[in-house]
């Protein structure tokens, strides 16, 4: 019971860190990129690579995965999104959607079809006992990792700067930029660092989402789902949503595996039948 | 009444002699390729299918991103019913029209309600939670290996299903006739407008006293029929039923081919679905692998260069030769 808590908060926590970047991206830059679930992919291929070819220990190929990610989000931010923002959401949709084609095909070509698998290193597959739940040492830094990253997002949104000028570049783009904002500059960063983040999830999750070239397919419902659940107030919201989805997710494959994805879809629906607007959103944009 | 690219548009049902020309195609076709039938008879499908999409995206304005649930259960119905012993292909085809139709009114509710973002998230669960289904009830639609069994009886009681797929081709093209026509009926009727109206601006449109939603749900309802006929019409004329009948690349791929030929004009599913297929047909014969990176190159680039697809660059070009004159 405690084990597939814990279990399932973790994977919680990992779907938010995935999942993060698109909440900014199409919860508050109301841009649908369904291509967010590629990013994740070449953090972990980033990740395989290297662990596996060139054999860099483990903590440092999830900074490693973060910077190609967000590297590639913002030269392709840069060179194709940018020019997309104004147009309506079909065209979004098809545009992001062309884009999980391709690096689907693309992980295809140069890793192959199969399920990638990683050696995470010893000391990370130990087990620690807390009062009779059993965790591995690398769900614990799953955990603990995610939740420092989650505290420091909301941090930055809400007390920096930076997190003001991006609010204001949202609301109102033009006043935004009359007063001397850099809008542009603005979401190219956030878009990257969403990237990045996706990212540094996909090369955390190896162990425990799997990777292959259907991996932005297979989980882009759960970010969506994350988004449109958990609402674009604040960080909070998703973050909720991602531990609620997370546990029902695991919960539902550990007592009725015949069930497979089912719960999650359950839990959508019911949510929407509830809350239209999300559990923690404002009503719809 | 302004269309989408702000040319003006009225209510004008009348045949063009373009329009009788472009369906003697498949007949001249026909006639040409004798050998690549079962290729022609796709089309066919694959241009149903994306008329049932454009009667959602191009005049409700709905944007779905699972349309294939809907194909995928009228093919499964028509499929099972045929496996079933029950192999008259008319009756088959209307009973996957009806299942597909039942689940699209029962889940428009869902859909129709939330933002587009919502609308998205709905649509692709729908679709990804009937492909677990069918993948887990092994027992019952043959799962990943597919539905076999799926013997027709002779149409009208007269046409056996031939192996060079003579029959396949004219029952398909009959069939997406008949329903082009009354989809086209339907568009330029009131109902049509209405649905237009809603797409520009749903607020207004109930401001004016059109039932918005109530008309969303006819619709919705009406695109997963066509739909369903779609995956049925495949279903016999394949005789054999896939598990990516419901998959989201078929969901993707009928987005495609609709953009392609060009949103909200009907005649675009039809224009798309031939070059889609006839695309799908030489690259997936290069490398079947990577059909998907040719699949996303062209949705990028359409995104970014060809707007409108095929029937609006036409569009456009005729427009600039007139302003030559």
């Amino acid at each position: 019971m405690l084990t597939v808590l814990v279990d399932g908060v973790a994977y919680g926590m990992l779907l938010f860190v995935l999942a993060v970047g698109l909440s900014v991206t199409l919860g508050l830059m109301n841009f649908v990129n369904l291509a967010h679930g590629a990013f994740a992919m070449v953090g972990g291929y980033v990740t395989v690579l290297l662990l596996n070819r060139a054999g860099v220990p483990f903590l440092l190929c999830l900074p490693a995965a973060f910077l190609a990610s967000a590297l590639l989000g913002a030269v392709l931010e840069r060179t194709l999104y940018v020019h997309l923002y104004d147009r309506g959401h079909l065209d979004q949709v098809l545009f992001s959607i062309g884009l999980v084609f391709v690096a689907m095909a693309v992980a295809d070509y140069f890793m192959g079809a199969q399920q990638q698998i990683i050696q995470l290193p010893a000391w990370l597959r130990e087990r620690l006992t807390f009062g009779g739940v059993q965790i591995s040492v690398y769900r614990l830094l799953v955990i603990l990792l995610c939740a420092a990253l989650a505290a420091g997002l909301q941090l930055t949104l809400t007390r920096s700067r930076f997190g003001a000028r991006l609010r204001a570049a949202v609301d109102d783009p033009v006043v935004a930029r009359g007063l001397g904002i850099r809008v542009g500059r603005i979401f190219s960063v956030t878009f990257a660092v969403g990237s990045g983040l996706a990212g540094l999830g996909g090369a955390l999750g190896i162990d425990m989402l799997g990777l292959d070239p259907g991996f932005a397919v297979r989980f882009m419902i759960y970010f969506l789902v994350v988004v449109a659940v958990g609402g674009t107030e604040s960080i909070t919201g998703p973050f909720l949503a991602s531990l609620l989805l997370g546990i029902a997710d695991v919960a539902g494959k550990y007592w009725f595996p015949e069930t497979g994805a089912f719960i999650i879809y359950a839990v959508m629906v019911a949510v929407l039948l509830v809350r239209p607007q999300g559990l923690f959103g404002r009503a719809g944009r | 009444m302004v269309g989408p690219q702000g040319t003006p548009r009225i209510l004008d049902d009348r045949w063009r002699p373009a329009e009788l020309a472009l369906w003697l195609l498949p007949i001249a076709a026909y006639v040409v390729f004798p050998l690549r039938l079962p290729l022609l008879s796709e089309i066919m499908v694959i241009a149903l299918f994306a008329l049932s999409l454009d009667l959602l995206l191009g005049y409700a304005g709905i944007v779905s991103l699972g349309h294939a649930a809907f194909f995928g259960t009228g093919a499964y119905a028509a499929g099972l019913l045929a496996q079933a012993g029950w192999g008259e292909p008319v009756s088959g085809l209307l009973a996957g029209g009806a299942v597909a139709g039942v689940l699209g009114f029962a889940t428009s509710f869902l859909v129709l309600r939330g933002s587009d973002l919502t609308r998205l998230m709905v649509t692709l669960g729908i679709a990804m939670m009937l492909f677990e289904a069918a993948n887990k009830l092994a027992w019952l639609t043959g799962g990943a290996d597919g539905l076999y069994g799926v013997t027709m009886w002779p149409l009208l009681g007269l046409f056996d299903f031939d192996i060079y797929g003579r029959t396949a081709f004219w029952y398909a093209l009959a069939v997406l006739f008949l329903l082009f026509l009354a989809a086209r009926r339907l568009v330029h009727a009131p109902f049509g407008l209405a649905l237009r109206g809603i797409r520009q601006n749903r607020l207004r449109m109930a401001a004016i006293g059109a039932p918005a939603g109530r008309h969303l749900v006819v619709v919705y309802t009406i695109g997963a029929v066509y739909a369903g006929i779609a995956g049925a019409l495949l279903a016999q004329t394949t005789q054999f039923v896939s598990l990516d009948v419901l998959g989201f690349q078929r969901s993707a791929e009928v987005l495609l081919v609709l953009v392609l030929g060009g949103v909200g004009r009907l005649y675009g599913a039809l224009l798309g679905a031939a070059a889609f297929v006839v695309m799908h047909d030489i690259l997936a014969g290069l490398t079947a692998q990577y059909w998907p990176f040719w699949l996303g190159l062209s949705f990028i680039a359409l995104v970014l260069f060809a707007r409108g697809g095929v029937l609006g660059l036409g569009e456009a070009v005729w427009a600039r030769l007139r302003g030559l004159r």
